[in-house]
């Protein structure tokens, strides 16, 4: 317990830099433009994080968050603090970067620690949401912006209404900005910390029911409620006046543009909906909430013609080129600290090994080569990777396959470990719990062989179909099944 | 945060600034002409009666600027709405005071000049009244400010010429010079509403660019 706790500090440090950093780019520009002060800021996002952790963001699709792929306890601790610390000295600095960012940054460094594989598309990611982002945003703010000055120019509205509603609009953006900020950040923050949960369900006022992973996440958002307030007012000014002076209207048109832009490319409902209706979609691309609003503000004013402080502009974009580069390069140098000198473990080791299960499923999956029978057991993914590379024709997908299904863990399935409500928070269907239980006393050496197990238990547990709504169940069961891993995982 | 309620009574107070300060224009100019004719108990009323709009004009002025503060509404353009009643109603108090000269000095005008003075108290109430449809449009149409601006200029150039033509009547005529001087600062007095109505319009000119977004 009281391991766990001193665990937790590092993801309560991480939910406060993430607050110091983040909530600038849903209030910044109201706060910027002295349009809402920043104590009435502090407070309504305050309570909008901690309402969008606790509820919404709870969805089993995300429960692990990034960390997940952190296979002990002090390698998430350490990761978390590395990545925490990267975002307080951007923060520090009055930088705007991304928070996940610096985790997929910090991620990468334990990645090279633990010599396990890095998903190229994460690197990807990070290129493309830095150039990307910003561009998308900055063309929603400028078509935002001539629409709301051609609709300013047909409704001539009194100044002081004006004012009101475009001080409302900046408070309730920034509402909703807010509580998606908690609903999708909270299992960054906190997700990995979920198998290990210290709290129980409780039951308030005899009709309010709590689960235990809503008061984990509740003491996230309070975390990231307490950085809003305590440190986030600087970076606050630099998006809400130092790269460019901006004004009411357009510091809407700016926080607008953001959300949308967020909504439009990264929104998996939205893409649902749109190809449930027959319309076509938006491409879906890794968007970033500070990528964004720093698109937007530095669009609108090369429409407008504003003079921007390229100086301000330029310590931006250094900042974002070294948030996910200094999260690595400390994640490392702390895990070499934490295994060496702490002597914790900061990673379990994940040996590989292929046998006729796994050369049989590699055939039912369609990759074969004469040299599979020929690869010896690796201790870790990227000797294993070396070995399957440099024996095989395989094409790197195929690779990946291999490493995936030749992954030995050790997992029993005991449903009476675990509190049954459990089940019920990670949106488990009665199907799924069947299942399961069907499963009860059963260990697996591989995990495919227990997805495997479970999809045939189960229509519940099978993949959907490579449209929209088939992606985001995949996703779903994906989330939940990597929950059970860690939860059924004998090696922890 | 400011309650909707909040923002249209001030939304109307602003109105009710504007009116109160363009009646005060229309006020003088019915006194000047009262004076003109020597009717005395008209004159005698519109000083009355511009005195309490005046009085009104700087109520509502500093309630708004409190309201302004209290609230902390338009912060963008709250220095420039400040500055603008402000010297709104510097008009209106230039009105009043130029009344109340003509009340306790009691100028002997000549009726030669009549016709002269009142076409320049003309010039400046309609000065007046075309800054005061600019400074109502600054709120609601920023577009529409610069559109009426020329009024403005138009009407305080008017004013300029008329006063200068008046003095160099008054200054060429058979009058001993001190009733000359006399004369010649009332001329000044009447003109000096326009000056402040262009005033205003100087500012106007310089906020509504602000105000377009």
């Amino acid at each position: 317990m009281v391991e766990i706790l001193f665990f937790l500090s590092s993801g309560l440090f991480l939910g406060w830099s993430l607050g110091a950093n983040d909530a600038a780019n849903v209030f910044g520009t109201a706060v910027g433009t002295r349009m809402i002060r920043f104590r009435t800021a502090a407070t309504v996002c305050s309570v909008c994080v901690i309402l969008g952790a606790t509820i919404s963001g709870a969805g089993a699709a995300h429960t692990l968050g990034k960390l997940g792929s952190v296979n002990a306890l002090a390698g998430s601790f350490t990761v978390a603090l590395a990545s925490a610390l990267t975002t307080f000295l951007m923060t520090r600095l009055k930088l705007p970067v991304s928070t996940s960012q610096s985790i997929v940054g910090a991620i990468i460094g334990w990645n090279f620690y633990s010599a396990s594989l890095t998903d190229s598309s994460s690197l990807t990611k990070i290129v493309t949401t830095w150039v990307a982002c910003p561009l998308l945003s900055g063309a929603m703010a400028v078509v935002l912006f001539i629409l709301v000055r051609v609709a300013l120019r047909v409704s001539k509205p009194h100044l002081l209404r004006l004012d009101f509603g475009t001080r409302w609009g900046l408070l309730l953006m920034g509402a909703f900005g807010s509580y998606s900020l908690g609903a999708n950040n909270i299992a960054n923050v906190m997700g990995v910390f979920v198998p290990d949960n210290p709290f129980h369900d409780l039951t308030l006022f005899g009709w309010l029911r709590v689960t235990a992973v809503q008061q984990l996440f509740f003491l996230g958002g309070v975390a990231i409620a307490v950085g809003v307030f305590t440190y986030s007012e600087r970076v606050m000014k630099t998006v809400g006046g130092g790269i460019v002076k901006i004004s009411p209207v357009p510091a809407l048109v700016i926080v607008a543009a953001h959300s949308l832009t967020l909504f439009l490319f990264a929104s998996e409902g939205l893409e649902i909906f749109l190809a449930g209706h027959g319309l076509p979609t938006f491409p879906l691309v890794p968007v970033s909430s500070s990528q964004a609003v720093v698109g937007a503000i530095v669009g609108l004013s090369l429409f407008k013609g504003i003079g921007i402080r390229y100086k301000v502009l330029g310590e931006i974009s250094l900042g974002w080129l070294a948030t996910p580069l200094l999260a690595g390069v400390l994640s490392f140098l702390l895990l070499f600290f934490m295994d060496n000198v702490f002597a914790q473990k900061v990673f379990a080791p994940v040996p590989y090994r292929l046998d006729r299960a796994v050369i049989e499923e590699l055939a039912r999956r369609g990759v074969s080569d004469p040299h599979l029978d020929e690869l010896a057991p690796r201790d870790n993914a990227r000797d294993m990777q070396r070995q399957v590379a440099a024996m095989t024709r395989l094409s790197p997908e195929d690779i990946r396959t291999v490493l995936e299904l030749s992954e030995i863990g050790s997992w029993r399935v005991d449903m009476r470990a675990h509190d049954p409500s459990a089940w019920h928070d990670m949106g488990l269907t009665q199907g799924q719990i069947e299942a399961l239980e069907v499963l009860d006393g059963r260990s697996f050496e591989r995990s495919w062989q227990l997805r495997r197990a479970l999809e045939a238990a189960s229509p519940d547990w099978r993949p959907g179909d490579d449209g929209p709504a088939g992606r985001k169940r995949n996703k779903l069961l994906d989330g939940q099944f990597s929950l059970l891993l860690r939860m059924f995982d004998t090696r922890r | 945060m400011p309650l909707f309620k909040s923002s249209r009574v001030m939304e109307a107070q602003i109105d009710e600034f504007l009116d109160t300060v363009g009646e005060g224009g229309l006020v003088y100019q019915a006194g000047v002409k009262s004076y003109l004719q020597g009717d005395v108990t008209d004159f005698e009323a519109a000083i009355a009666k511009i005195d309490k709009l005046e009085n009104r004009a700087d109520k509502i002025s500093k309630d708004v600027e409190a309201n302004l503060y209290r609230h902390s509404l338009i912060p963008e353009h709250r220095g420039d709405v400040l500055g603008l009643l402000e010297h709104t109603d510097n008009i209106i108090d230039t009105a009043k005071t130029s009344l109340y000269q003509f009340s306790v000095e009691q100028p002997e005008i000549p009726a030669e000049f009549h016709a002269e003075f009142a076409k320049l108290t003309d010039a400046s109430a309609a000065a007046v009244d075309a800054v005061i449809v600019c400074a109502r449009a600054f709120f609601r149409d920023a577009d529409l400010v610069k559109d009426n601006l020329y009024k403005v200029h138009h009407f305080e150039k008017e004013a300029d010429l008329i006063s200068d033509a008046l003095k160099r009547a008054v200054f060429a005529g058979s009058l001993d010079l001190a009733h000359k001087i006399h004369l010649r600062y009332f001329a000044l007095n009447v003109e000096k509403v326009s000056d402040k109505a262009q005033e205003v319009a100087d500012r106007l000119a310089i906020y509504s660019i602000k105000r377009t977004i």
